[in-house]
């Protein structure tokens, strides 16, 4: 199928597409210009591809959690071009692309996705490979590094810049089941569109109504009453 | 040419088709106030969340209720600033990425010439050079507008936007937020002339005829008023009354000094405090004695509304060639000052 994946939940501009077998991607650090940078990007990847835009059957995008602003532009250009193309969508969690994104070198395939959230807390879960995909050990979540689900056994990878944040903490709390760690590894676009393509050709593309961000922290604000 | 035009730059999601030759055909609004109205003011990161879950939806509506696919719009207009940036960027992502997708153009539009422009959208258009009195919860201005892009500041506020004060006198007397309507309508039941406010900046306006505006003071003595007495049902409405009285007289005293000024016989009035009832029959009353138009958009397009937005889109669109580039990137522009912005380059 001929795909396109982008992904601009954490510092990076990424953006992929798939003609066939075949995957392009380009990935950068663009901080605050990820707005800027995208469909430049998009544009290019898909020449780099061959496709035109009309060519495009259905769109992956980085659903979360991850930097709020930086969800809202992947899910926003989603819904743009998906509504003008008349294509669904998927939305792929950003902590599995990560464990995706590093995890070919994971020791036995067992990765602890752990992404910066500030304010003292991590987006953290665990996943462990299975045949071509993934198994969920620890859903999603939003925990203070201290608090973080231990993993059960050992040689588990540790992923993302929650542990270039948070090293010596969660290390504290993870212990020895941790075995290495890639503080510097993120989720990229070419991570989201390989675990989207099965999806697509299961037929779960959805509307491109439903191209929204999954934030995990949702309280952002304190109501009057709470003050 | 048929333009949509996407509004999102605070708490209220908007969204029109404009026909350069039906005019315009369709629009929708989704406000927030509800979501808001627990914390006291609007939360910038919860009206960024809203924006992008109801955005699309009413992009569908307003195409169904034109009778137009997406394959037959001719630009995209949005928003670009000044406003919440979070917010501007959910409409702007989705705007330009939308004409990407259908390969057509993008243009943002700065928010303020939305609403100077949109008496345009009626039947009884005002023709250009006018003077604008440009009044809401964001901002207090006159302007001199010679045409499109081509704008003049004449007088702005030193410190709140009359609607602001409004808003926080509202609060004050127990109305909830956002209020100012809620005062107004209290203000019905009140009189005007039991408690004397003071009129911010008309000695100025005498003395120099300084165009500017200034509404702290005059908030600061409605809340030392308040605090001194009981407020029984009456008093209420009776300071929602004086306060009210107090804000359009500056208002029209101002507006009427700029048309003395720039020597112009049209007035339009534009945001969410143009919508006052008071307001408006103070203003036409003077405008029949000076012999003066006034102009105002329908009520619902004084409020912000992807309507003015599509129209001030249309009408940069028609008259700069310049602006023929499909887009590539995008950006917003959080503070942006309406008198920088230039006027549409024609070709030549």
């Amino acid at each position: 199928m001929n795909l396109l994946a982008i992904d601009t939940s954490t510092d990076f501009c990424s953006v992929a597409a798939s003609r066939g077998e075949a995957l392009f991607s380009r990935h950068e650090r663009a901080g605050q210009r990820q707005a800027e940078t995208i469909l430049g990007m998009v544009d290019e990847v898909l020449a780099e591809a061959g496709i035109e835009v009309a060519q495009i059957q259905g769109i992956a995008y980085g659903a979360g959690p991850g930097s709020f602003t930086g969800l809202r532009i992947a899910a926003g250009v989603t819904q743009g071009l998906a509504l003008a193309r008349g294509i669904g969508v998927i939305g792929v969690g950003s902590l599995l692309a990560l464990s995706e994104e590093a995890g070919k070198d994971a020791a036995d395939g067992r990765v602890i996705a752990c992404l910066d959230a500030h304010r003292g807390e991590v987006y953290h879960a665990a996943y462990r490979r299975t045949g071509a995909g993934w198994e969920e050990v620890s859903a999603p979540g939003l925990y203070r590094p201290e608090a973080v689900p231990v993993a059960s056994g050992g040689d588990w990878t540790g992923c993302g810049d929650g542990f270039a944040a948070y090293r010596e903490r969660l290390a504290a709390r993870l212990g020895e089941c941790v075995s290495a760690i890639r503080p510097e590894a993120a989720p990229s676009a070419r991570a989201v569109l390989r675990l989207a393509i099965p999806r697509f050709a299961a037929g779960e593309a959805k509307d491109a109504a439903t191209a929204v961000p999954v934030y995990l922290r949702d309280k952002v604000a304190l109501k009057t009453s709470e003050r | 040419m048929l333009v949509l035009g996407i509004e999102t730059s605070c708490d209220e999601t908007g969204v029109a088709v404009y026909d350069s030759f039906r005019g315009l055909l369709a629009h929708a609004l989704h406000s927030q106030v509800a979501l808001h109205d627990a914390y006291g003011g609007v939360v910038p990161e919860l009206a960024s969340r809203d924006h992008i879950r109801r955005l699309l939806p009413l992009v569908r509506e307003v195409l169904r209720k034109a009778g137009a696919r997406e394959a037959d719009l001719d630009a995209v207009a949005y928003t670009q600033g000044p406003g919440l940036a979070g917010a501007l960027l959910v409409g702007a992502a989705v705007a330009n990425s939308f004409a990407f997708g259908l390969g057509i153009r993008a243009i943002g539009v700065h928010h303020l010439e939305g609403h100077l422009l949109s008496p345009l959208l009626e039947k009884k258009a005002p023709s250009f050079p006018f003077v604008a009195l440009l009044v809401s919860g964001g901002h207090t201005q006159l302007m001199r507008v010679a045409g499109v892009g081509d704008y003049e500041m004449l007088g702005e506020t030193l410190d709140d936007a009359a609607g602001e004060a409004f808003d926080k006198i509202a609060k004050l007397l127990g109305l909830g937020y956002p209020g100012g309507p809620a005062l107004a309508e209290l203000a019905q039941e009140g009189r005007s002339d039991r408690f004397a406010f003071p009129r911010p900046m008309l000695e100025q306006l005498e003395k120099n005829g300084d165009l500017n505006f200034s509404f702290s003071g005059l908030k600061t003595a409605v809340v030392t008023l308040t605090r001194t007495r009981a407020l029984d049902e009456q008093t209420r409405a009776d300071v929602a009354a004086a306060f009210q009285e107090a804000v359009a007289d500056v208002l029209v005293a101002k507006s009427l000094a700029a048309m003395r000024t720039t020597g112009l016989d049209r007035l339009v009035v534009a945001g969410g405090v143009g919508a006052n009832v008071r307001l408006r029959s103070v203003l036409d009353a003077a405008a029949s004695r000076g012999k003066f138009s006034v102009f105002y958009p329908a009520l619902e397009f004084c409020t912000d509304n992807g309507a003015m937005i599509a129209l001030a889109g249309y009408l940069r669109l028609k008259a700069d060639e310049a602006a023929r580039a499909l887009p590539l990137g995008f950006t917003v522009r959080p503070r942006w000052d309406l008198a920088s912005v230039a006027p549409p380059e024609t070709p030549g």
